[in-house]
């Protein structure tokens, strides 16, 4: 049965410029979408096809192509916005839950960017990064709270303390975790690489281990989810360090699911699933259903890999985040990632995407003072996570009480994406979240790992200028230094939810 | 910048105030007239077994009452007495200092390993944290600190108000202070003190926030918002309460460098990085010399970059730390060596048994 | 000669025993008989080879996870979670064992004597040669096969009433066998009966025979019984829940 409610506006209006187009057809060539086609010697435009993914744009040799978003007025509202309506148009015509890519898009303050860094002036000298060294060695692990030591009969005193294993980092930014299925193996090669390159890590997500990524195992941290694709006991084994996903920033709450048609023969090979079968992932672990049963499941990773792997756990960041945190951080993990509600998807519940959880800035502020209160800080790394933008975001989640951070989105637009939120169609024109295999072609491992590491080498380079100029030559001394920041326009409420004071102050 | 002296005799053989009021007059030009202060060991002899609580009193008469309460709930009260002082011309003076000589009730912490010291550190918390017009700025036996801030307050003026020429100690830290931060307060100025231990510091810590939130994390409570506060908590935690020899203590407050690490010898890079995994909120960053003192040692060290400096004098049983070669000779003319250590080379100068 | 090894287990926590066990099969030991275990979790975790450990006792939690290859036989009873995300190698338990038996396994065989929990065979999973069997001698609780994705999940009810409802919720790969009939209404939405056909029967018969073997069964009346075989309405349940933005 057809609605009565016709054709929506369109999204993006694609024009090019006749005067400037040399009809060389690479608009036609490059856009996956069928936004374009040959009419004779004439290129055709169909813009309702468009996702706005510019790749037309960043290929047209004469800048001949122009994008326009929302092209078509409604009559402005600020009650019934653009979105609500044609949600509403979208549901009366499906009667479904609507799905939607990538991160929330409600349009709410973000805390980051209303925290101010600080700066030494003269009472104390800043480092100068260039000529000092300013260390931004990262350990993600358990730590001792307090050293034990013997006396040996010949009077000296060693240590009897025994380190458990953690993580080196030499910055404390880490790629996170997305499958091999929700992007290519291209993308993941690249991750992989450029984590090597930089002296960093990367999550497999929960897609399992492609062999192709084999020769890097040593930087991956395999993930185990509650769908338990690709896990067994040689996946554990070759990973890095273990996580298990108990949650997801950008739909607390819910688990997920690859559509059978993105399990390609080969996806299906990395999942141990049949091909074209959908790959759900249910909300809970299915041995999880009470916080003893964490314990549980941490060391069952433990015992099979003889305890030689730091184990993460990773949560969706949600109102009782300090009570999660330190349940989480009693059952024996080596480190919490958090999951701030901005946090990417290829693909979540739009009610979910832009409704459910909390902000990582707080996140990340109240996991680190309950796990101090409680005496349990050094039981576990924080990682942050979920929209880390740029360098100043790792500096301010640091601050804040984080010991690291993991990037998605970033390291996706390092490698191309355009944040067009369309990769549950599977024809990521930047041959990121696609399996097909010309499209997976188009991303070149090599060219895209270079320009991941250098976007982690400029971050880097950039934290150790910031970290110079606040006199800081040590990541650990920035790590909960809440005093080095300052809130500008924040409410009395978040100050203190924060632990930071205004500026001025 | 501020200029820090400490004098330690490792006979304990007593030194007047005198000669330390001298060596940091002589640092004068690193003040700002506004801070000074002196700390002793030794000067209680009387009461040595009492911890000496030196309080003080924005109106004695509102706050006493108050106060001797609280010491009556926690222990007993020796003896208490004004310090006796003697007006400056300029120095304003804003409070009346006051010293207890008490003997806490280690019943009221039971399981302690040290509970006189456990009581001691929870009654200085509690009434510096209240608004109660009252600071204890010195709580160890047989030890003292004296000290002011704003107006007039030069090493000189504090020395003779408190006529520390009066005082006999074997261990002395003193502070020329450049205040920067609410120079009236009275009790901001170094040094800080905690029963045992007492600090004294040049520059300023870029890991106050970090440090603080480690130590209250542990019960401690930094009420006046100085780098010095945190370094004696953050000392009495890691050696009375951690264990830690004061060696590995001073290395947990300023470590080596990663690079430094990788290069040592297997045991003793576990035992380093083990420092650095456990005490990373403790390590201290920016410019910083700390000298500090207990009752049976004195230790000087600097920040792991060397940003601030510290001479060390040797004469027969005397040992000097000082930010400036001038103020160790000013005490002791015909000291025998100067030496400048390098970072990460604490100088620990014990008092013979 | 198969050699063979005895560990006492008593008031020994896991993981000395588990690293026991593991020298044990690194040393070349074929049979490990485990005495005394009362509750150790993680026996056989993530071990390879063709071992047998024997199980003298209750089985903690997570008894055989991540397993590839070895077979342990458990004398008593098990907690939850026996078979847990199993690659390979069986489990044979000869009491009753707790919730989410064969939870996620994806290939081995968990056979259980006597009854199992609540969701039995959860999200069980299949992939080409590798398919998981969880064969249960007595009664299943609710939930059984829940998310199921592969392999075979059987029920031979030999000791009365089959307790399951929501039976298949969620299923969408595999098939779910159980003796007898089974009430329309115990079924879960995405499940549907079908009669068990010959083909269904042949295929089944070699796993009822090895499971008789097992634990001293005559195998003929259990070939022969009539069966209800439960499979997914759809490889794709949640497909028509969803639309894009």
């Amino acid at each position: 049965m057809s609605s009565n409610l016709g054709s929506m506006p369109l999204r993006y209006r694609i024009s090019i410029d006749r005067e400037q187009c040399m009809e060389c057809g690479r608009c036609v060539e490059n856009c996956p979408y069928g936004v374009f086609r040959w009419d004779g010697e004439r290129i055709l435009i169909n813009s309702r096809k468009c996702t706005a993914c510019h790749r037309c744009i960043a290929y047209c040799p004469r800048d001949a192509i122009m994008l326009q978003e929302h092209p078509c007025d409604y009559r402005s509202h600020p009650v019934w916005t653009r979105g609500v309506r044609e949600s509403i148009y979208n549901q009366a015509r499906t009667g479904k839950i609507i799905l939607a890519g990538m991160g929330s898009v409600a349009n709410l303050p973000i805390i980051f960017d209303q925290l101010m860094l600080d700066a030494c002036q003269v009472t104390t000298p800043p480092t100068d990064p260039l000529r000092e060294p300013v260390e931004l060695r990262t350990y993600l692990g358990k730590k001792p709270s307090k050293l034990e030591f013997r006396q040996k009969p010949n009077g000296d005193v060693e240590l009897s303390t025994e380190l458990t294993p953690n993580l080196m980092l030499e910055t404390p930014i880490m790629l996170g975790h997305m499958s091999y299925g929700a992007i290519s193996l291209n993308a993941h090669v690249a991750m992989a690489r450029a984590a090597r390159e930089t002296g960093t890590y990367m999550g497999t997500g929960e897609g399992g281990l492609h062999p192709g990524l084999y020769p890097y195992q040593d930087r991956m941290i395999v993930q185990v989810a509650s769908g338990r694709f690709g896990v067994n006991v040689d996946y554990l084994e070759r990973g890095a360090a273990i996580e298990l996903k108990l949650g997801q920033g950008a739909k607390p709450g819910i688990g997920g699911h690859l559509t059978g048609e993105k399990v390609s023969a080969d996806v299906s090979r990395t999942r141990m699933i049949p091909q074209g079968s959908d790959a759900i992932s249910p909300a809970p672990h299915h041995d999880i259903y009470g916080i003893e049963d964490l314990p549980q499941l941490v060391n069952s990773v433990k015992e099979a890999t003889e305890r030689k792997k730091p184990v993460f756990a990773k949560i969706a960041a949600v109102n009782n985040n300090a009570e999660n945190v330190a349940a989480v951080a009693r059952s024996g993990v080596d480190a919490i990632a958090i999951d701030g509600f901005r946090g990417g998807t290829g693909a979540a519940p739009r009610v979910f995407r832009d409704h459910v959880g909390i902000p990582i800035e707080v996140a990340i502020s109240t996991a680190d003072q309950e796990l101090r209160n409680q005496g349990l800080r050094n039981e576990v790394s924080l990682i942050a996570c979920g929209s880390i933008r740029e360098s100043t975001d790792v500096v301010k989640a640091i601050a804040l009480g984080a010991d690291a951070v993991y990037i998605g989105t970033a390291a996706l637009a390092a490698m191309g994406c355009r944040v067009c939120g369309n990769c549950y169609q599977g024809l990521c024109s930047w041959g990121i979240a696609t399996q097909r295999p010309d499209l997976v072609a188009r991303l070149d491992p090599d060219v895209a790992s270079k320009q991941i590491a250098n976007l982690i080498h400029a971050w880097t380079l950039e934290i150790t200028e910031l970290m110079g100029a606040a006199g800081i030559n040590s990541i650990e001394s920035l790590r909960g230094n809440r005093d080095r920041l300052r809130g500008y326009m924040l409410d009395e409420g978040l100050l203190d939810i924060l632990d930071v004071k205004s500026v001025g102050a | 910048m501020c200029g820090i002296f400490g004098v330690m005799d490792k006979r304990r053989q007593m030194m007047d105030g005198s000669g330390i009021r001298e060596a940091l007059s002589m640092m004068n030009e690193r003040g700002s007239g506004e801070g000074a202060g002196y700390v002793a060991y030794g000067i209680y002899p009387d009461y040595r077994d009492c911890y000496a609580l030196h309080v003080f009193f924005d109106k004695a008469c509102e706050s006493k009452a108050v106060i001797d309460a609280t010491l009556e709930q926690w222990g007993t009260i020796e003896h208490d007495e004004a310090i006796p002082t003697c007006d400056q011309p300029g120095l304003r003076v804003n409070c009346t200092p006051w010293r207890y000589f008490f003997r806490p009730d280690a019943s009221l912490a039971p399981g302690s390993a040290t509970p006189e010291k456990d009581v001691v550190t929870n009654l200085v918390m509690q009434i510096n944290a209240g608004a109660n017009g009252a600071e204890v700025v010195s709580s160890g036996k047989n030890v003292g600190v004296f000290k002011s801030g704003g107006a007039g307050s030069w090493p000189e003026a504090v020395a003779d108000y408190y006529r520390i020429q009066d005082y006999e100690g074997y261990i002395w830290l003193a502070h020329n202070r450049y205040a920067t931060n609410r120079p009236e307060l009275w009790e901001r100025p170094d040094p800080f003190n905690l029963h045992d231990w007492s600090v004294v510091e040049n520059g300023k810590t870029t890991t106050y926030g970090a440090n603080r939130r480690y130590v209250e994390s542990f019960g401690y409570n930094c009420s006046t918002g100085t780098d010095s506060e945190v370094i004696a908590y953050l000392i009495d935690l890691l050696v009375r309460k951690h264990g830690l020899d004061i060696n590995l203590a001073i290395r947990a407050l300023a470590p080596p460098y990663w690079d430094e690490i990788d290069r040592m010898p297997e045991a003793e890079q576990n035992l380093n990085r083990a420092l650095r995994f456990a005490y990373g909120s403790a390590t201290m960053n920016g410019p910083f010399t700390v000298v500090a003192a207990n009752p049976d040692m004195m230790v000087g060290f600097t920040d792991r970059g060397k940003l601030r400096p510290m001479v060390v004098g040797e004469c027969g049983d005397r040992l000097y730390i000082a930010s400036e070669e001038t103020a160790i000779r000013a005490m002791e003319p015909n000291v025998e060596s100067i030496a400048r250590p390098a970072a990460g080379e604490p100088v620990i100068g014990r008092v013979a048994p | 000669m198969a050699k063979q090894v005895t560990i006492d287990a008593k008031g020994m926590h896991y993981t000395p025993l588990n690293q026991q066990i593991r020298k044990a099969i690194e040393d070349g030991i074929d049979e490990i008989v485990v005495d005394n275990v009362l509750g150790q979790r993680f026996i056989g975790n993530g071990l390879r080879g063709n071992t047998i450990i024997r199980v003298n006792g209750v089985a903690g939690g997570d008894l055989a996870m991540f397993m590839s290859g070895p077979t342990v036989i458990v004398s008593g009873n098990a907690e939850h979670a026996p078979g847990n995300t199993m690659d390979s190698g069986k489990v044979v338990i000869h009491g009753s064992a707790g919730d989410a038996v064969a939870h996620s396994m994806r290939g081995g065989k968990v056979f259980v004597r006597g009854d199992i929990g609540y969701r039995g065979g959860i999200h069980m999973k299949q992939y080409e040669t590798q398919r998981p069997i969880l064969v249960v001698g007595g009664s299943a609780q609710t939930f059984l096969g829940e998310y199921m994705a592969g392999g075979l999940l059987l029920v031979l009810g030999l000791d009365g009433v089959m307790k399951a409802r929501e039976i298949g919720s969620g299923i969408h790969g595999g098939e779910i066998v159980i003796r007898g009939d089974v009430d329309e209404a115990c079924l879960a939405a995405g499940a549907k009966k079908l009669p068990l056909t010959d083909e269904d029967r042949a295929r089944i018969a070699p796993v009822i025979r090895e499971f008789a073997a097992d634990f001293g069964l005559d195998p003929e009346p259990l070939v022969n019984a009539d069966y209800t075989r439960i499979v997914p309405a759809s490889a794709r349940p949640f497909a028509g829940k969803y639309t894009w933005e």
